[in-house]
């Protein structure tokens, strides 16, 4: 009841924006949301993905696939989520797209959804176009808004056009940029707890293990400040300087592909077009001259400080702070006097 | 010895990585009068099925476009670098042409082979469209076991073990054949085709096939309403030293 009201009340507020959304019927939107979670806890990109999920201005459903209670618990009390859906198997807990895909679909078949949400993390890349497949849709990746009940904008050409896309299907599959959107409030809800619907398992491929890297410094997709270096790192030993500064900083370390391509660091750091997507507070190019393929991975960041010796690289073109000088010098300048 | 793979490889001629793209001034697209070439992730695909090849040289490897008739140059590509035939889906329009569709038409195609594929390697995303799809939908519309974004590919038999690149670290998953793996970045670095194998390569077979022929319906599900340039970053201030730097970061920015 309280829920009711607290949608006709958000329906309501909604209204103005939602009369230049495209109507899809009478009684909007109706989402899933698929929540991504690891070692007990709901992952960032998932509370994102809630976000935009709750601009469409209707009822969300959250599914937490794995037999975690305590995650379910947790989901249910996100603002926004109005239910929780468990499916407590524990084959799901690996995220196992030939499960997961048919699991999402069987659920969608009872409860006739008609959106689908997830992060566009490795999970959500991986599942959610299985599950358009089964559910012959065409799925929308990475979004960085939402227009309207069936409207999204998303990036494409690695960040240098941002395409308006309109989805003729009956069902939306869509997975977010987590930088795009706040993260929801992991308070304020009161959603109710069930059970999804069962639903046949495939085994089709068996999970062996991971590695996960165990480094004190944060995740380079998800890091709020991050430093990177290029070509003028001049080799491999030299990224000390960087991982000295980082240290201090709290942040992450990328490369350019340059810096990669020369063998400075492993592929796993570059930032770039074919590397990762960031979109960080800080982010400080030590030694990189800016080429379009590195700009791509980077220039939503917030706030951009360029260090190179070259006063004409590209990068000091985007950056919000240059600093011409010697990164051999200026790093450990940096570093001593934070 | 096992018995003889055989190996699809669908590949894309998108714009080339180093092009700066432009949208048109109609701002329905992006100007696509540009240098093309294959997709950098299919070219990994390439390598790695050539590298199977190399190990057991029973081993097939087709690759398979679909696009316009300029896909061919992407055939060749492929064909040059060791691929040993050729299959072009033609569309007229390959701008319309969606992940969904083509994941239609490939599984149309393997459906419709007498020679059934074991596997199908396919590049993680284009760097056009950025869907990261194709991969994931071929695998459910063929019920295959799907391996994506693979750094690390292991086969033995009709077993497959494949290292993922995931948030944070990497994961092993082991699944048997038929199956889809889609690259990624670290998987390994595709060779450059040699002159006397771009001669070799034009002798190769390759046919051409319509979506028609393979009873599929690509009408684009997903309508572009506008396509626009990103929005402009204000840079291009400088300062005198770090000191100065660390204050505007810590005072102006409030970053630090």
């Amino acid at each position: 009841m309280l829920a009711n009201t607290a949608r006709i009340a958000l329906k309501t507020r909604h209204a103005a924006t939602l009369s230049r959304f495209y109507a899809t019927g009478a009684n909007g939107a109706n989402t899933l949301l698929v929540v991504e979670h690891k070692d007990g806890k709901i992952t960032g990109a998932t509370l994102n993905a809630l976000t935009a999920a709750s601009k469409l201005g209707g009822e969300v459903t959250a599914l937490v696939a794995g037999g975690d209670d305590a995650v379910a618990q947790a989901v249910a009390k996100c603002a926004g989520v109005n239910k929780v859906l468990t499916a407590a198997d524990a084959a799901y807990s690996k995220n196992l797209p030939e499960d997961m895909a048919p699991l999402v679909a069987e659920i969608q078949k009872k409860y006739n959804f008609t959106h689908l949400f997830a992060g566009h993390t490795a999970v959500g890349k991986n599942v959610m176009p299985r599950v358009a497949a089964l559910l012959d849709v065409a799925p929308v990746s990475d979004i960085t808004a939402v227009e309207g009940e069936d409207t999204f904008v998303r990036p494409i050409y690695a960040g240098n056009a941002i395409a308006t896309v309109k989805s003729s299907d009956p069902i939306k599959i869509v997975t977010v940029r987590g930088t795009a959107f706040e993260a929801a409030a992991a308070e304020g809800g009161n959603g109710a707890i069930e059970a999804a619907p069962e639903a046949a398992k495939a085994n089709l491929t068996e999970w062996i293990g991971e590695e996960i890297q165990k480094s004190d410094r944060p995740d380079l997709a998800t890091a709020s400040r991050v430093i990177s270096g290029g070509r003028g790192m001049k080799n491999g030993e030299n990224f000390k300087l960087l991982y000295d500064l980082a240290d201090k900083m709290g942040a992450a370390v990328g490369a350019s592909r340059a810096a990669v391509d020369a063998g400075f660091v492993d592929n796993s750091l570059q930032v770039g077009q074919t590397g990762k997507i960031v979109a960080p507070e800080l982010y400080i190019a030590v030694g990189i001259s800016g080429a379009i393929q590195h700009l791509a991975g980077m220039k939503d960041s917030k706030t951009i400080v360029a260090i190179n010796k070259d006063g004409d690289a590209p990068i000091f073109q985007v950056a919000d702070y240059g600093l011409e000088a010697d990164l051999f010098q200026a790093v450990p300048e940096m570093t001593e006097k934070l | 010895m096992s018995s003889a793979l055989r190996i699809f490889v669908p590949v894309k001629r998108v714009i080339d990585f180093a092009v700066k793209v432009r949208v048109n001034p109609a701002k329905t697209d992006v100007d696509r009068n540009v240098k093309h070439s294959m997709n950098p992730f299919d070219e990994i695909a390439v390598e790695e099925a050539v590298r199977i090849k190399e190990k057991d040289p029973k081993t097939e490897v087709v690759a398979i476009s679909c696009g316009s008739a300029k896909a061919q140059e992407t055939l060749r590509t492929a064909l040059a670098m060791g691929a040993d035939r050729a299959v072009h889906v033609e569309v007229k329009d390959d701008s319309t042409l969606q992940p969904l569709a083509v994941a239609k038409l490939l599984q149309a195609f393997a459906n419709k082979e007498e020679k059934k594929p074991d596997l199908f390697i396919l590049g993680k995303q284009a760097i056009d469209d950025d869907s990261n799809q194709t991969g994931q939908m071929l695998a459910g519309l063929l019920n295959w076991p799907q391996t994506t974004f693979a750094s690390k590919v292991d086969i033995e038999n009709q077993s497959l073990k494949v290292t993922r690149e995931i948030d944070g670290g990497l994961e092993t998953i082991s699944t048997k054949m038929p199956a889809i793996i889609t690259t990624d970045l670290r998987l390994n670095e595709p060779r450059y085709a040699s002159l006397p194998n771009i001669m070799k390569a034009k002798k190769k077979p390759l046919v051409k096939i319509t979506p028609e022929d393979l009873g599929v319906d690509i009408t684009p599900r997903l309508q572009t309403l506008k396509v626009e340039e990103p929005a402009k970053r204000q840079g291009g201030r400088k300062v005198e030293n770090v000191d100065e730097l660390l204050d505007k970061l810590k005072n102006e920015a409030k970053v630090l």
